[in-house]
């Protein structure tokens, strides 16, 4: 007789760890973050952020990173963190003509 | 027979096995163990819905009946399909589905990189393509024989049980027989009892590394060449066929 799935409740523990996946959509651009995926280590995570963000031909370079391992700025430091580039307009390049022929920059 | 005869029958194998699996596979979506998988799942099996999609309009145009492939997939009686018995064996658990998984990406793998020189552009094309699916899908089933098997005790055992339970579906999938051995005379088809060393040394190397025991052959299934299947088969059609043979020509 087959062997079925177990037919009990989903899990009683948090499930596979969480992953951020990056992607570089082409050669000469920098990978950007995609989203997270669940895996059990990290060459499955690969493999699911592969299938989740790359089925429509978004990628030819994926990274993956333990969710843990991402260290994030707090919603608290906001104001001392982003605030003060405000008003520093020189820090932008916007006091020169672009030639026409630089289309991205 | 002639050899549009041949390549008829042949192609329709082709497409039948990748079609049953595909519908097979895609019994999984909402209920694999976690949503990744799912669409992992989902993803080999619309992978092999595109195959099956080719070769069955292919296989139709060869019979010139004019049938098209939705006429071949879901109007055809049990006895016309030609798929092995492997492709149509329940899903299981989990370990089951890897299992089968394996030994068939495995098997299309092998079959579709002899298949890409076939003289028959079609073929041959649809090789190019299905190769680096077949890689995929063989690499994924892989992945997950080496985790369940050399994982816990729990899923060694199944993981094992999946093995010993589908190995007598294996040999079905090179079985030569004078279709498979003229075309592959004539440059057009593979003989598919030329893939099995590749095979068993591929999967003998899977289960090794994966702390799994290559089972004994005692006995094997065999007939889905010739439209012979097992009792699940019927079940499978019913539900595939259902909804085409409910609304004739419905479409999204």
């Amino acid at each position: 007789m087959i062997e079925q799935a177990p037919q009990r409740e989903r899990r009683d523990h948090d499930g596979w760890p969480l992953w951020e996946v990056f992607i570089r959509p082409r050669r000469g651009l920098a990978h950007v973050h995609a989203g997270s995926v669940h895996a059990p280590d990290a060459v499955m995570a690969l493999r699911n952020a592969r299938d989740v963000y790359t089925r429509r031909g978004e990628g030819v370079s994926i990274w993956v990173v333990p969710s843990r391992h991402i260290v994030a700025s707090s919603p608290d430091e906001k104001d001392p963190f982003f605030d003060p580039a405000a008003d520093k307009v020189y820090r932008h390049p916007t006091f020169y003509v672009l030639p026409k022929e630089v289309r991205q920059m | 027979m002639n050899t549009g005869r041949l390549l008829f029958t042949y192609t329709l194998r082709l497409g039948d096995d990748a079609l049953v699996l595909a519908q097979r596979l895609s019994e999984w979506a909402s209920r694999a163990p976690e949503i990744e998988e799912d669409i992992a799942l989902t993803n080999i099996a619309l992978d092999l819905l595109g195959q099956a999609r080719v070769l069955l309009d292919y296989a139709g145009k060869l019979e010139g009946a004019g049938r098209d492939e939705d006429d071949l997939a879901y109007l055809r009686t049990e006895q016309e399909y030609l798929n092995v018995h492997l492709v149509e064996q329940e899903n299981g658990d989990f370990a089951h589905t890897i299992a089968r998984q394996l030994f068939f990406s495995t098997y299309q793998l092998a079959l579709y990189e002899e298949l890409i020189t076939s003289k028959d552009e079609v073929l041959a094309g649809v090789a190019a393509k299905g190769v680096k699916e077949a890689a995929y899908h063989r690499d994924h089933a892989q992945q997950w024989t080496l985790r369940l098997g050399d994982g816990t005790a729990e899923s060694h055992r199944r993981m094992q049980a999946a093995v010993d339970r589908l190995w007598p579906f294996t040999p079905e999938l090179f079985e030569s027989d004078e279709v498979t051995r003229t075309l592959a005379r004539r440059g057009l088809g593979v003989d598919p009892a030329t893939l099995e060393p590749r095979w068993q040394d591929a999967v003998g190397e899977v289960l090794r590394e994966a702390t799994l025991r290559k089972p004994e052959l005692v006995w094997a299934s065999h007939g889905g060449r010739r439209g012979v299947h097992t009792e699940c088969f019927g079940y499978l059609l019913a539900e595939m066929q259902y909804l085409h043979r409910l609304h004739p020509d419905a479409s999204w």
